[in-house]
């Protein structure tokens, strides 16, 4: 037998599983968003049309997509930078040695993770509420008129925005923490031997000892702010005026709602590419980098 | 230790298994097994009333599942491709033509032409909706319409002494209304995220809102522009806030704080609002017909209908059940538990309906219900009622941008239906 053979023998049982439950649905999901298979279809498959392209020259033509699509790259673009620098300064402030009481704001930090995004939007929905709500009063206390924030179409999207960050950041800030603590201390003595300001210390030694934890970071909050849905489907239902419906909300209807299972698998497919593309993009620019 | 106590709750967990097979199997008695889904609440409460029904007929025996309302059209549809489906359901109205659309439910009009259930005795627009071309193919179990539930005090205090009966008069009231309670506080509550305000006061409309069978939309038609004109007035005059209903506490408190002086809803809200406002506002609130552009107009027939699958083995003892359930009197004890609306009018005549003040603006408004446009993509046409609706009070879309709009859509949503429609045209044909 030959050494190739033998190391396919070895791999093939994980090969296989990876055929079966990735590589098998997804080029079913590509046949199925070729067709424009509902309904009807499932009643009698003489009801399915192959309509080659078609789902994705209607998605290009339907406003309401491209609306979807802006909707996330404005949640992606606003909000993915914001939880990273959220979270990089919770686990600077949790890493100092300044801090009091890390174990408690480290566990306080964390515990919006763990909760459930259906109760804790139910809370947010109260907390934003136009008349009744706590923010508005607070705001009310300093002077500025309440702010409808999440019957505003300029304002539901920021909103969605603050609760998923405020929601998700403890994640990345315990990644970054593991991060912070693998950074050698004799880097930092060197520094400031040499004379480094703290700010210069932390543009020159942490945020290069970083960039590896950084890059796996931004492709893992990436691909998880893509897929943007829970948030607006609890929250808003992707109102005000359409203004937080996002690429998965718009395949959730179609999909689910209506049933218009050929139509959803084109937004899925046309969501996994732009995920894709840019995912790599952001492995070349580290590996050019040299962060890889 | 710890292996012990492993095997321990295997055993229990075998003993257990056995048990719940060994209680399968003694419940087969003999007697036909007849699977009946339902929805919601009443898919609860309805287990109440198959003790009678089971001593009425000893060879059946009802087999009860309850469905979430929120999943139950993605289980029956699921159900419907896996093969799984009941002997029997309650669905929903507006599923009706979905369901017959790809051939799930069997044909009953042979089955009603045997005695026992008299159309005749039932609200013309609820039965409708289960009429699907020309075959009926569903039996109302409960009706609903909605129509406006107003304040009294309010209305009295701005100078309104009786309801509208019509458009004018209403926006007269809702003007005083607005003038009485000041710029906080509004006349009407015509929620964004709901279609069924607007979609019922297009009903009102003589003009239909699809045309050609069910091909294209016909919102362009001069009475659906009326009826987007007034219901954008309404929020152009103030007297509507544009909100959703997510956006207030909720519709009571905010009804029992005056937020608001009209609000179209359905008969549930007669217990609700009952239930949930304090009590020296019980005389203050009322229900009234809906009023029309001359006079009290139509509105929606909603609620639910029991429907027999087709692929059944069981339909004679399914449908004993159907007819057991859609006797006068168990529709007025059911009316009893639930508070939900019978579609005969016989059942009517029991005291706690007759005599119940907010139910008889139901009862009234009920015999205008007419049926939604029986086509299996309304539900999604109704869904774009309601966010054109929603961008045309907001301003972004004038009257007449908002119907050729809604059009549009609509036409894009039914292109596979032509080309069903089609199709089946020239296959007929071509047959010898």
């Amino acid at each position: 037998m030959k050494p190739s053979t033998a190391g396919w023998l070895f791999a093939a049982p994980a090969l296989a599983v990876i055929a079966v439950f990735f590589a098998l649905p997804v080029l079913a999901a590509l046949a199925l968003s070729l067709t424009d298979f509902d309904i009807y279809a499932l009643a009698d498959i003489g009801n399915l049309r192959f309509v080659g392209l078609g789902n994705y020259l209607g998605l290009m033509r339907n406003p309401l997509f491209w609306q979807a699509l802006g909707n996330t790259f404005y949640f992606v673009l606003v909000g993915v930078p914001l939880s990273i620098a959220l979270s990089l300064a919770a686990a600077l402030l949790l890493h100092s040695r300044l801090g009091v009481f890390k174990p408690f704001f480290r566990t306080a930090y964390f515990a919006p993770v763990v909760t459930t995004v259906v109760a804790v939007a139910v809370v947010w929905r109260y907390l934003f509420h136009t008349r009744y709500g706590l923010v508005n009063w607070v705001l009310a206390g300093i002077g500025i008129d309440p702010v409808d924030w999440l019957g505003d179409p300029d304002w539901a999207m920021p909103t969605i925005i603050l609760f998923a960050v405020w929601k998700n950041f403890g994640y990345n800030m315990i990644i970054f923490l593991a991060g912070l603590q693998a950074i050698p201390e004799d880097l930092y003595e060197a520094a400031r031997i040499d004379g480094a300001s703290r700010w210069r210390q932390f543009l020159h030694v942490t945020l290069p000892m970083l960039g590896p934890v950084m890059l796996m970071v931004a492709i893992l909050t990436l691909s998880g702010y893509f897929q943007l849905f829970a948030e607006p489907y609890v929250m808003t239902q992707g109102g005000p005026l359409q203004s937080t419906v996002s690429v998965l909300y718009l395949m959730y209807e179609e999909g689910f709602k209506w049933w218009n299972l050929g139509n959803a698998s084109a937004v899925a497919f046309i969501l996994f590419v732009i995920m894709a593309t840019i995912t790599y993009g952001l492995l070349w620019v580290a590996r050019r980098k040299g962060a890889e | 230790m710890h292996l012990r106590s492993t095997i321990a709750r295997w055993a229990a967990a075998l003993a257990l298994l056995l048990g719940v097979l060994a209680g399968c199997s003694r419940q087969d008695d003999g007697r036909t097994v007849v699977r009946f889904w339902a929805m919601g609440f009443e898919g609860q409460v309805v287990a109440q009333l198959i003790p009678q029904f089971e001593r009425e007929h000893p060879g059946i025996r009802i087999e009860l599942q309850q469905l979430p309302i929120t999943a139950a059209h993605e289980k029956l549809l699921t159900a419907f491709a896996g093969d799984a489906l009941p002997d029997v359901a309650a669905i929903g109205n507006t599923w009706v033509p979905e369901f017959a659309a790809i051939g799930a439910l069997a044909p009953l009009d042979a089955r009603l032409a045997s005695g026992g259930i008299a159309p005749v005795d039932y609200f013309e627009g609820g039965w409708d909706t289960g009429v699907i071309d020309g075959q009926v193919r569903a039996v109302p179990w409960y009706v609903e319409t909605r129509l406006p539930f107003y304040r009294r005090d309010l209305l009295a205090e701005a100078g309104i002494d009786a309801p509208p009966r019509d458009w004018a008069q209403w926006r007269d009231a809702m003007a005083a209304v607005k003038r009485h309670v000041g710029p906080e506080r509004y006349a009407i509550l015509l929620p964004l995220n709901e279609f069924e305000p607007l979609l019922n006061l297009a009903m009102q409309q003589p003009d239909p809102l699809l045309r050609d069978g069910g091909r294209y939309g016909n919102f362009r038609s001069d009475g659906f522009r009326r009826t987007l004109a007034f219901y954008k007035d309404i929020f152009d005059q103030g007297w509507a806030p544009r909100v959703a209903n997510t956006q207030i506490s909720n519709v009571w408190d905010e009804f029992g704080r005056g937020y608001f002086g009209f609000y179209i809803s359905g008969p549930w809200n007669i217990a609700e609002f009952g239930r949930r406002l304090p009590s020296d506002l019980s005389e203050a609130w009322a229900t009234m017909p809906l009023p029309g552009p001359d006079g009290p107009g139509a509105s929606v027939a909603g609620g639910a209908s029991f429907v027999l699958f087709d692929g059944s083995p069981r339909k004679d003892a399914a449908w004993a059940w159907v007819a057991y359930l859609s006797r006068p009197d168990v529709q007025a004890r059911f009316h009893g538990i639930t508070g939900n609306l019978p579609p005969r009018r016989s059942a009517w005549n029991a005291p706690a309906l007759r005599d119940d003040a907010h139910a008889r603006a139901f009862r009234e408004q009920l015999e205008r219900a007419r049926a939604t446009p029986k086509v299996p993509e309304w539900e999604r046409i109704a869904t774009e009622l309601r966010l054109v609706g929603e961008e045309m009070v907001n301003g972004r879309l004038t009257v007449d941008e908002a119907a050729v709009e809604l059009d549009r859509r609509t036409d894009a949503i039914l292109e596979k239906r032509r080309w069903m429609l089609d199709r089946a045209a020239q296959g007929q044909g071509a047959a010898p």
